[in-house]
C-alpha cells in the first residue's frame, strides 16, 4: 500500500472522476505535495540560515554593546566606519593572500593527485583513502601542531632550517613568513579531499577518449591537458566555489597559529589577521561592539560573493572557446 | 482515493514537526531539580587553588557537588566567554571570577549579577580591605557585584642557579639588594647577559611593563589608561611614559627573551630554563609552578621587586542572575571569599588573600612555599598588602591595555623603534576606547 502511494507517478486525475471533491483533493495534492516534501530543508533553512543572516543585518544598523542593554539605531554608520577603517582593509588583504598562496597550489597539487589515483595502482582504495585522512584529523589540533612546528625558536621547522644553514624565520611576527605557515595547515588539510572529488569527476571521463588520443599519438601529458582538465571544468569551478568560501572564512587555523595574549590580533601587527578573526575581535573581546562586528559580517559575505563570481569568470574564459561546453554529457 | 493524500498531507506534517521538536529539544537536561544534589558550576581562570575549598565544602554539604571549569586558562580566553555567557542569558557559572579589569564593565551592566547586598554580604565589609570591598560596588554603592578573593602584591621571581652561573649572588635577601630602582635591575641584567650563560634575563618585556605601570600610577596618580573622570590619558599620564621608557630600556639592553606572555613559547621556556627572572604579582607563583613543572622545584626563588611595591590583578567572585542556584551559589561565594578560604588558597597556588584577617593570620605571615627553595612568601607578598594603593581602572581598560602592550611587543620583535611603537600605542589606545 505505502509503497504504491510513493510509486504513484504524478499524473492528472482521470476525467470523468466519481466525485469531483476527490479530484480536485488530489489535483491540489499534484500540485503542492512537492513543495511540502522539500519544505523540511527550507523551514531548517529559514530558521537557521535565513534569520541569523538577517537578524545579523539588523544588529548591524545598531550601535549593540553586547553586555548593554539598549541597543540605539545608528543606520549605516558601522558601515562608513568599516570602510575608513584600515584595520578591516588590512584584514581583508591578509585574508586574500592567505587565499591565494593556499587555493593555487592546493588545487594543482589536488589535480595532479587525482591523476596519479586514476591509475592502476595496487591497492588503490587504500591510496584513495589515505589522501582524506588529514582532513579527518580536528582542525584545531592540526592548528595547534602546525603552531608548534613554526615556533620562532623551539619551533622543528626553523631547527631544520638551522641544520642546512637557513636563518631562523619569525614565522609568526613577518606578515608573509605566518600567510605561507597558515596555508601550509589548509593545504595539508584540504588537498586531499579535493583530489577525491577530482578523482570522481575523472572516473566519469570516457576511457575510449584517452584510446583514440592514444593512437593519435598524443602522449600522458598532452592527454591531461586536452582531455582530463577540460572535461573537468565544471568539477573544478565546483573547488574553486567550495575554497573561495572555505579560504575566505579561514578562522581556526590562524587563531590556533598564535597563543599567549590577545591571539585573536594574529600577531602583534595584525600579520595574519583575517577578516574573520577581525569580526570577531570587534564583536567579542575585547570590544563587545557587536553592532559593528555585524557589519563586518556583511562585507565578509559581499566579498565572498565577489572573489567567487571572478573566479567562475576567469575559469569560464580560459579555454573557453574549444570546449566541450557544460557537463561531460556533451563531449559524447 | 481520496482518503490516501490526507494521510499523507498528515504524515509529512507529523515527521516535518517531529524533526523541528528533536532539534528544540536539546538542552535543558541540567535542569534536574528536586531531590539531588545540586550542581554548583565555578568558572575560574588562570590558578585559584580552590580544589581542597571544594572538598572540605562538598562534605560539609552533602546536598552539593561542585564542578570548575577553566583552570589554566589566560584572562584573554576567559573573558570573552564569560561575556558571551552573561549577553546570552545562559551558560554561566553559578559563581563566575571577575579580574579587576574587567569588573569596571561588567559593572557597566550590574543587571547581569545578583546583587550581594541583598543576601547579607554587608556584614562581610569587615572581612575585606576597603578598597577591594569598594571595587566591587557599583558606582552608586546600591549593588555589591562580587567578593574580594585575592590582591596583587608584586615581588621578582628569579632562577636562583642561573645566577650561580652568571656569578651573581643567588641568596635571596642579597639579589634583594642588587636592584633597589629599575636601572639596577637593567644593570643586573646586563651583568647577567654578559655572563652568557644561553638564558636571557627577563621571560617578556610585556609583563614587565605592566608591573612597572601598575607600581608607578599605584604610586603617583592612582590611575593609568583612564584618569577617574574616565577620559583616555595615555599621552599625558607621565605614569604611563614613565613605565614605557623604563621597559624601552629594559628591551634596548637586550635583556628579553622575547616569549610572548602566555604562549606555548612561554611556556616551553619556562620548561627550558630559557630565562632567569620574571615579574611576579602572588598569583604568578602558581603559574610558574605548572609551567616549569616539579623538575625546577628549589631552582626558583622570590625577591623584592625594584621601585616601591605595587599591586597587579586580584579577582572577585559574583553570582551570575543566570543561575539557577542562587542561594547554594552564593553560600559558596561567600565560603570561598571568607578568610579561611583565601588562606586555602593562598596555601594552594599562592594568590594573596584580600582579607586583612587572612592577612594577619600566622598562616599567611609564616608562609613558605616549598617550591619556591622555601621563600617565605606570606611575609614577601603580605608585607605592605594592607597599604596597597589601587590603581583606578577605565571602562575599557582591557581593549586599551591590549594596544599598549601590542605596541611594547612590537618594539621588543624590532618591528617597530620606540618612537613609532609610542605613536601606535597612544593612536591605537584611542581607537580602542573609542570602539
Amino acid at each position: 500500500m505505502t509503497v504504491q502511494l510513493d510509486a504513484r507517478p504524478p499524473a492528472a486525475p482521470t476525467p470523468g472522476s466519481r466525485r469531483r471533491s476527490s479530484g480536485r483533493l488530489t489535483r491540489l495534492d499534484t500540485r503542492y505535495s512537492p513543495y511540502l516534501y522539500i519544505a523540511p530543508f527550507f523551514l531548517l533553512f529559514a530558521v537557521f540560515g535565513v534569520y541569523p543572516l538577517a537578524y545579523t543585518f539588523w544588529v548591524s544598523l545598531h550601535d549593540w554593546d553586547l553586555l548593554g542593554t539598549d541597543h540605539p539605531f545608528v543606520g549605516a554608520a558601522n558601515y562608513t566606519q568599516l570602510l575608513a577603517d584600515a584595520d578591516f582593509w588590512h584584514a581583508v588583504v591578509n585574508t586574500l593572500g592567505i587565499f591565494v598562496i593556499s587555493t593555487v597550489p592546493q588545487l594543482l597539487a589536488a589535480l595532479w593527485l587525482a591523476n596519479l589515483l586514476n591509475r592502476g595502482l595496487r591497492a588503490r582504495t587504500g591510496w584513495r583513502m589515505a589522501v582524506l585522512v588529514p582532513n579527518v584529523t580536528s582542525t584545531a589540533a592540526v592548528a595547534i601542531v602546525f603552531g608548534v612546528l613554526f615556533g620562532r625558536e623551539f619551533g622543528m621547522i626553523n631547527w631544520m632550517l638551522d641544520l642546512v644553514g637557513v636563518d631562523p624565520v619569525a614565522w609568526k611576527s613577518d606578515r608573509v613568513a605566518s600567510w605561507v605557515a597558515i596555508s601550509a595547515m589548509v593545504d595539508w588539510r584540504w588537498t586531499g579531499y579535493n583530489a577525491l572529488i577530482l578523482l570522481a569527476a575523472m572516473q566519469a571521463i570516457p576511457r575510449d577518449l584517452y584510446e583514440s588520443a592514444a593512437i593519435d599519438g598524443a602522449n600522458r601529458v598532452r592527454q591531461f591537458w586536452a582531455i582530463t582538465v577540460p572535461l573537468l571544468k565544471p568539477t573544478i569551478i565546483f573547488c574553486v566555489i567550495i575554497s573561495t568560501i572555505g579560504g575566505l572564512q579561514l578562522f581556526t587555523e590562524p587563531r590556533l597559529f598564535h597563543s599567549g595574549t590577545n591571539p585573536i590580533r594574529g600577531g602583534s601587527l595584525r600579520e595574519s589577521q583575517t577578516v574573520t578573526m577581525y569580526m570577531f575581535e570587534n564583536a567579542f573581546a575585547p570590544h563587545y561592539n557587536f553592532g559593528y562586528g555585524s557589519a563586518v559580517a556583511w562585507l565578509l559575505f559581499a566579498l565572498i560573493a565577489i572573489v567567487a563570481a571572478v573566479n567562475v569568470l576567469v575559469l569560464r574564459r580560459m579555454g573557453g572557446g574549444s570546449g566541450p561546453g557544460p557537463g561531460k554529457g556533451a563531449a559524447r | 482515493m481520496a482518503v490516501f493524500p490526507r494521510r499523507r498531507l498528515a504524515a509529512v506534517a507529523l515527521a516535518a514537526a517531529t524533526a523541528l521538536l528533536a532539534t528544540a529539544g536539546c538542552g535543558g537536561a541540567d535542569e534536574a531539580d528536586g531531590d539531588g544534589p545540586v550542581t554548583l558550576t565555578v568558572d575560574v581562570f588562570g590558578q585559584f587553588g580552590y580544589e581542597q575549598l571544594y572538598q572540605e565544602y562538598m562534605s560539609a554539604h552533602p546536598d552539593v557537588k561542585i564542578v570548575e571549569r577553566g583552570a589554566g586558562t589566560n584572562l584573554d580566553e576567559y573573558s570573552p566567554k564569560l561575556t558571551q555567557w552573561l549577553a546570552a542569558g545562559r551558560g554561566a557559572g553559578d559563581v563566575v571570577a571577575i579580574e579587576e579589569g574587567l569588573m569596571v564593565e561588567y559593572k557597566a551592566n550590574p543587571g547581569n549579577f545578583v546583587n550581594l547586598l541583598d543576601h547579607g554580604a554587608a556584614d562581610l565589609k569587615g572581612n575585606f580591605l576597603e578598597w577591594k570591598w569598594n571595587a566591587g560596588l557599583t558606582a552608586d554603592g546600591k549593588q555589591l557585584i562580587g567578593l574580594g578573593t585575592d590582591v596583587g602584591g608584586i615581588a621578582i621571581c628569579y632562577r636562583s642557579d642561573l645566577f650561580a652561573k652568571a656569578g651573581l649572588p643567588t641568596e635571596r635577601d642579597e639579589v634583594s639588594k642588587l636592584w633597589p630602582t629599575w636601572q639596577d635591575y637593567i644593570a643586573t641584567g646586563e651583568r647577567f647577559v654578559a655572563a652568557k650563560t644561553g638564558a636571557s634575563f627577563l621571560d617578556a618585556a610585556t609583563n614587565t611593563f605592566n608591573t612597572i605601570l601598575l607600581q608607578t600610577a599605584g604610586n603617583t596618580t592612582g590611575y593609568s589608561y583612564y584618569d577617574t573622570s574616565g577620559n583616555v590619558v595615555v599621552d599625558s599620564n607621565p605614569a604611563v611614559r614613565q613605565a614605557w621608557d623604563t621597559t624601552m630600556d629594559i628591551i634596548d639592553s637586550g635583556l628579553s627573551g622575547k616569549y610572548g606572555s602566555w604562549s606555548e613559547e612561554w611556556v616551553s621556556a619556562f620548561k627550558q630554563s630559557k630565562f632567569a627572572t620574571i615579574a611576579c604579582p602572588a598569583w604568578m607563583t602558581g603559574v610558574i609552578e605548572s609551567n616549569a613543572g616539579p623538575t625546577a622545584q628549589g631552582k626558583w626563588d622570590i625577591a623584592r621587586v625594584p621601585g616601591n611595591g605595587g599591586n597587579w590583578g586580584g579577582s572577585h567572585l559574583a553570582v551570575p542572575k543566570q543561575s539557577k542556584h542562587q542561594a547554594e551559589a552564593i553560600e559558596l561565594a561567600k565560603f570561598l571569599t571568607s578568610a579561611k578560604g583565601q588562606i586555602g588558597a593562598f596555601k594552594a597556588k599562592g594568590p594573596l588573600p584580600s582579607s586583612p584577617q587572612a592577612l594577619d593570620d600566622p598562616a599567611i605571615t609564616g608562609a613558605t612555599n616549598a617550591y619556591f627553595t622555601g621563600a617565605p612568601v606570606g611575609a614577601i607578598f603580605g608585607t605592605g598588602a594592607k597599604s596597597l594603593k589601587p590603581v583606578y581602572m577605565g571602562p575599557k581598560n582591557q581593549a586599551v591595555r591590549t594596544e599598549v602592550e601590542n605596541a611594547v611587543r612590537t618594539v621588543e620583535l624590532g618591528q617597530r623603534n620606540p618612537g613609532q611603537g609610542w605613536t601606535d600605542a597612544v593612536a591605537n589606545a584611542k581607537k580602542a576606547a573609542a570602539k
